[in-house]
């Protein structure tokens, strides 16, 4: 048996798309009433949920507050059916706490921290169902989040991933086209400036190859953004329309 | 731009895991017809026709398109490859299901694809919106694949009628299967079987002889004798070959016996590494280089391989029994120490067939249509061919491809696929040993040939970065006489301190040929130049391997650029050479050493360099200034300097156990009008090859630490293992037999002891040692450091090794230019260096271009032997016999390097009586026994009795035994008057 043609000579990826397209993105903020801010979205099948508290007085050990600027505190962690195998996962294991750091450096570059000194804000993000893309779908979940909780940001944090096959860049990975094992690459960006909020990628890409790559999730993040900004858009609408105005 | 809806697939594997996968439907995939409306410009270049009329097809005479099915595709391959087949539409799932059953053939569909005459166009039914099933309760995959292609063929037909309706463009789907026929005309789509409507093309009739003739299923009942034992299916091999009960590898003839073959069976497993499979019943239908499931038999049934040598002759079906007869004489040496575990094949795991060179031999009744297709390739079995031309193709080469065994066949089925030429005639034989070894030789194409500099060519400034200049040395080649591709150049001066500098310059071919280019792939295919008696097939364009990168003095070249190439080298002298200064320099990458006086090397260097060649030697003419007392100039001084190094590091290396082989190599010449071998002699060896040899070998083990110390992981190496001790036995054996001890320990010890093998009174003796302990070796490989650990060279004795020197010839030296270009800093990295797995596979293709590109030497080599000797006539030649076999001795004629065998059984007459001794070894033939190395006297004539094989054949001379030898005079063959008095002249 030959291996899974991840894209074919006409272009296609496995599941349809082409090598540039998002999979079908649906959010809806506010969805708990309890906590700030909480927001929903789905990435094809990869769904994250997340909620922000704050910001708030430090909590815990008082040492942890900083003079200058709020405290983000970020977990994440995912459902135990999230995947195919169903697995339960120790609280605070390696994956989760690595993925609580990314977001904690994304949304402190993104959030303008030096309004809330000595404050704390908390970012909690859960992983539904996991088709690829986790962090990206955490990254953006996480901001519609914040600016359902009113937080003032620089910008949207748009995420997407990226990788690179038989010379062309892939964007938004399926968990199919991850699992095959080339590169890839996680970008979280500011779209209005261009700032990247943060960039990783583990495996083995050549320097030529990693303009392209870049350059792929960069726009597929701009073009998170547009669909992001749509259904904020929309839920003020909505939100205006309820408060009577 | 984007409708998209989300389906979900559920599929359970191994445990409880449950798959969820997106699948987006698109309503942008064009259709391929140019001019349609519906899709507008949602595709590229519309790849079909608007109205394809060509195909004048009595069974549907209106204008359509073809839509073949994954088994049409997958068998009849060869037809739709044909030009006259065009517009066909092929749906992704077909094209899937093709990619997982066949890569050779999916391979194919994308080139013919590709080839926009063709008009092949790639529909994505399985994306689209109107063309994709879903799979319905209890119907298997392939009936859903069927029905998504009927559906497919469906909506095209209804996608063309919405188009245009006047003009009545129609889908046509091609199926050979009858149900799925039949449900296609159910629902209204044209439907034929590739044999009605290939048979309907009244232009074509010729496209009816490559038709693939598959096994259909009446016939099977007609002659009901089952020769065969079934094939198991695939699960169940792979469950065996699981559980050990089946051993899986792969399938190799034996060349000698087509009763014989033997498995190798992949894996590490030491023991049952090669498997002997004999007889028909137990071959199975097995064709050499399948992937098989062997099941070794009981011990009581093991087999010795047989040193019978054995030829399929059968014309009829009906000889079983006689085979089997003959099964039974292989049998007959029953010695327990040569058992050997034997097998039968149970079944085939994968099928590795390819066309096949061979010629038709014609059937005995006229009208038939059914006729046998003899192989080239004697490891291959007989074909059987249905053709309705076999008497325009008697006598010549053609092409077959295997379509299916079936059970009840002795002999495979097949379909015609192409004419090359008249048998005998030089072209034709050219192509056939090209195609039967795999070597490229199609002429360069235009894509290719766009990435070779614009002339005329001068260094600009831009070439000189990262280079030095080092015009103002005194560099030399030396090569073999008319060498166009010179890629080595060398200099020796003495420095201040009075230690010498030894440079050798390479031609810089890697900096005309940048990576990932089609001038780099196309290279990267060939892997290197194969050069035949009387044509080269060059790896690189000519311009580059001929003039740019050849490293000729300058005159030459200066030339070159405005007269005719051949013109140049009739005129060109030593004193032109002289008489012309410098005009152009050369682009090299450089290696110079420092060396004391006692060849050690104190300081290595390497540098992309710009030479002049101040003068291209042949060996001979080296030679010449090193010896003559007169000559004192720069070049003869350099020469001098090199030689005497090159004599040390010699003397070192044989020391360190590095292996001095030999193998007869011939040399033709040819007659410049005819190219027809005029006589033939051995390669001379002068003191010159092995000084400028030994510098190459310098240089690419300095090359090879280099990069290996700066790319750990991926640098190209070549390797040689050392044989295991039982490929030794023959050697140790034969020199037994003289009362010579052989020690095989170590390259060391083997390499003294053939130094010692002397014999006062047989003084070639040496000599054919080294030929049977150089047919003990094992093959030298390419590979990647990062993947193996074994890096040793063992015929040269160096730790590390690698191909630096022919950058022109050899696509490795390339990569290793590459590398070492980026290790000193000269060039840039790119992606593909730095991945060990791409290397790996540029190894492995390498190592087996190589290894076809010296087949295809041989046989050349063969090839023109037999011209040679059919000029000559017959002659009586002494000869050494190198190995011994059950009904024949092999031979060697030092005087031709050639080997033969003289066979002591003949059809026809009565049965010498032989008698066989293994251990020493020996033959006894009517009282008179052969040794190894006996001295023998043979008869050598051409045999064209066999067209297709037409070959030298030997008759012993001397000694004489009654019955078999042949007088050494007057043959009983009639020679014509001529040759006699030729043969006269001479003595």
């Amino acid at each position: 048996m030959a291996g899974l043609e991840l894209l074919s000579d006409q272009g296609y990826r496995v599941d349809g798309r082409r090598a540039g397209e998002l999979r079908k993105i649906q959010a809806r903020m506010g969805v708990f009433a309890q906590a700030d801010g909480s927001a929903y979205i789905e990435q094809g099948n990869t769904k994250a949920l997340a909620v922000v508290y704050g910001p708030h007085e430090i909590r815990g050990s008082r040492s942890r507050a900083l003079p200058d600027r709020a405290l983000v505190n970020c977990q994440y962690s995912s459902a135990t059916f999230s995947t195919g195998e169903r697995k339960r996962r120790a609280h605070g294991d390696r994956k989760s706490c690595e993925m609580g750091l990314q977001l904690r450096q994304t949304f402190e570059a993104a959030i303008l921290t030096q309004l809330h000194p000595r404050s704390q804000i908390d970012i909690y993000v859960q992983v539904l169902q996991a088709d690829g893309g986790t962090y990206a779908a955490c990254v953006n979940a996480a901001t519609l989040a914040v600016l359902d909780a009113g937080i003032p940001m620089r910008d949207f944090v748009c995420a997407c991933s990226a990788g690179f096959v038989d010379g062309t860049a892939l964007a938004d990975l399926s968990h199919v086209e991850e699992a095959a094992g080339g590169p890839q690459l996680a970008l979280a960006l500011l779209p209005a400036s261009g700032q990247i909020a943060l960039l990783e990628m583990d495996a083995r890409l050549h320097e030529d190859h990693l303009e392209w790559v870049l350059e792929a999730a960069a726009q597929a993040a701009r073009d998170v953004h547009t669909l992001l900004d749509r259904v904020v858009r929309q839920h003020v609408r909505e939100a205006s329309i309820l408060l009577g105005d | 731009m984007l409708k998209s809806k989300t389906f979900l697939k559920k599929t359970r594997t191994g445990g409880v895991m449950k798959i969820v996968r997106e699948h987006y439907l698109r309503d942008d995939i064009g259709c391929g017809a140019p001019g349609c409306a519906e899709c507008g410009g949602a595709h590229g270049e519309p790849a079909l026709e608007p109205q394809p009329q060509d195909q004048a097809s009595s069974l549907w005479p209106r204008p359509h398109y073809l839509l073949p099915d994954t088994n049409v595709l997958l068998h009849q391959i060869d037809v739709l490859e044909d030009p006259a087949i065009r517009n066909v539409i092929v749906l992704q799932t077909v094209l899937q299901e093709v990619r997982n059953r066949s890569a050779p053939v999916y391979k194919r569909i994308r080139d013919v694809t590709n080839n926009l005459e063709k008009h092949f166009y790639t529909f994505t039914n399985e994306h689209h919106r109107e063309t994709y099933v879903e799979q319905e309760q209890g119907e298997n995959a392939n009936d859903r694949n069927d029905r998504a292609i009927r559906v497919a063929a469906k909506w095209y037909n209804e996608h063309l009628n919405k188009m245009s309706a006047e003009n009545q463009l129609q889908v046509i789907f091609i199926t050979n299967d009858r149900k799925n026929k039949e449900k296609a005309v159910e629902e209204g789509i044209p439907a034929f079987t590739c044999e009605e409507y290939i048979k309907s093309l009244t232009a074509n009739p010729e496209l009816i002889d490559r038709l693939a003739c598959l096994s259909e299923d009446g016939k099977e009942i007609e002659s009901g004798k089952i020769i065969f034992s079934e094939h198991l299916p695939l699960s169940k091999l792979q469950q065996g070959v699981k559980s050990g009960i089946y051993l899986q590898g792969t399938f190799r003839a034996s060349r000698e016996n087509y009763l014989e073959a033997t498995v190798w069976i992949h894996g590490d497993t030491e023991e049952n590494k090669e498997i002997i499979v004999q007889g028909l019943k137990h071959l199975n239908r097995a064709v050499h280089e399948d992937v098989v499931a062997v099941e070794i038999l009981p011990k009581n049934q093991w087999v010795a391989p047989s040193p019978v040598v054995l030829q399929d002759e059968g014309q009829d079906e009906d000889d079983v029994e006689k085979e089997e007869e003959t099964e039974r004489m292989l049998k007959t040496t029953i010695n327990e120490k040569m058992l050997r575990p034997t097998g039968r094949v149970v079944g085939i795991i994968k099928r590795n067939w390819r066309p096949y060179c061979g010629m038709l031999s014609k059937s005995a009744i006229k009208e038939s249509r059914r006729h046998l297709f003899t192989p080239a390739d004697k490891r291959i079995p007989r074909i059987r061919i249905e053709t309705r031309q076999a008497s325009a193709l008697e006598g010549r080469r053609i092409i077959v491809a295997i379509d299916g065994w079936p059970r009840n066949s002795r002999y495979p089925n097949g379909h015609f696929v192409r004419n090359l030429g008249d048998v005998g005639e030089k072209e034709t034989e050219t192509e056939v040993l090209l195609l039967e070894h795999d070597v490229p030789h199609q002429p360069f194409s235009q894509a290719v040939l766009s990435f070779l500099p614009k002339m005329p060519w001068s260094i600009t400034e831009n070439d000189m970065k990262n280079r030095e200049d080092l015009r103002h040395l005194c560099v030399c080649s030396v090569d073999p006489p008319g060498c166009t591709d010179i890629d080595d150049a060398l200099h020796c001066r003495e420095l201040k301190n009075g230690n010498l500098e030894v440079g050798v310059h390479i031609a810089d071919v890697s900096h005309f040929i940048r990576p990932g280019n089609a001038l780099d792939q196309e290279s990267a295919r060939r892997g290197t130049t194969v050069y035949l008696c009387e044509k080269r097939i060059d790896m690189v364009p000519e311009l580059l391997s001929s003039n740019l990168c050849s490293l000729r003095c300058n005159v030459d070249r200066y030339l070159y650029m405005l007269v005719h190439k051949t013109i140049v080298i009739t005129i060109l002298t030593d004193s032109h050479q002289q008489m012309l200064s410098a005009f152009t320099h050369r682009l090299a990458f450089s290696c110079i050493w420092e060396m004391n006086h006692n060849a050690e090397i104190l300081k290595t260097r390497f540098t992309k360099s710009v030479i002049n060649s101040k003068a291209s030697l042949t060996y001979a003419e080296a030679q010449m200034r090193i010896d003559s007392a007169t000559m004192n100039d720069d070049i003869t001084t350099s020469l001098r300097g090199l030689n005497k190094l090159a004599k040390i590091l010699k003397k070192g290396r044989i020391e360190k156990g590095a292996l001095t082989l030999s193998s007869p190599e011939v040399r033709f010449h040819m007659d410049s009008e005819t190219h027809d071998p005029i006589d033939l002699q051995t390669k001379e060896l002068r003191e010159t090859n092995s000084m400028v040899e030994e510098f190459m070998l310098l240089a690419n083990i300095s090359v090879a630490k280099k990069i290996h110390e700066e790319f750990s992981e991926h640098a190209l190496l070549r390797k040689h293992p050392a044989p295991p001790p039982s490929n030794y036995e023959v050697l140790v054996k034969a020199a037994k037999s003289k009362n010579l001890e052989i020690k095989t320990d170590t390259a060391r010890s083997l390499a003294d002891s053939l130094d010692r093998a002397e014999s006062l009174a047989f003084p070639y003796l040496n000599t054919l040692l080294r030929i049977l302990a150089t047919r003990c070796m094992m093959q030298a490989v390419y590979f990647c450091s990062g993947m193996d650990n074994d890096f040793h060279h063992y015929g040269l004795a160096s730790p590390i090794y690698t191909h630096f020197t022919s950058p022109i010839r050899r696509y490795a030296d390339i990569i290793v230019h590459r590398l070492l270009a980026v290790a000193i800093g000269a060039d840039c990295t790119y992606p593909e260096l730095t991945d060990k797995h791409k290397l790996a596979d540029i190894c492995k293709n390498l190592n087996f271009r190589h290894k076809m590109a010296q087949y295809a030497q041989r046989a050349s080599v063969a090839f023109h032997t037999q011209l040679f000797f059919k000029s000559k006539g017959i002659v009586s030649e002494e000869a050494y016999i190198l190995f011994v076999r059950k009904n024949a001795i092999v031979v060697l004629i030092p005087k031709y390097g050639l080997e033969g065998t003289v066979f002591f059984e003949e059809k026809d007459k009565p049965k010498p009586q032989l008698i066989y001794d293994d251990e020493a070894p020996s033959l006894k033939i009517e009282g008179v026994v052969f040794h190894v190395f006996d001295k023998v006297k043979v008869k050598i004539m051409l045999d064209s009795s066999n067209l297709q094989h037409q070959k030298i054949r030997m008759a012993l001379v001397e000694p004489q035994i009654p019955g078999i030898s042949v007088p050494s005079e007057i043959s009983n063959m009639d020679i014509n008057e001529p040759e006699e008095k030729r043969r006269k002249l001479e003595k």
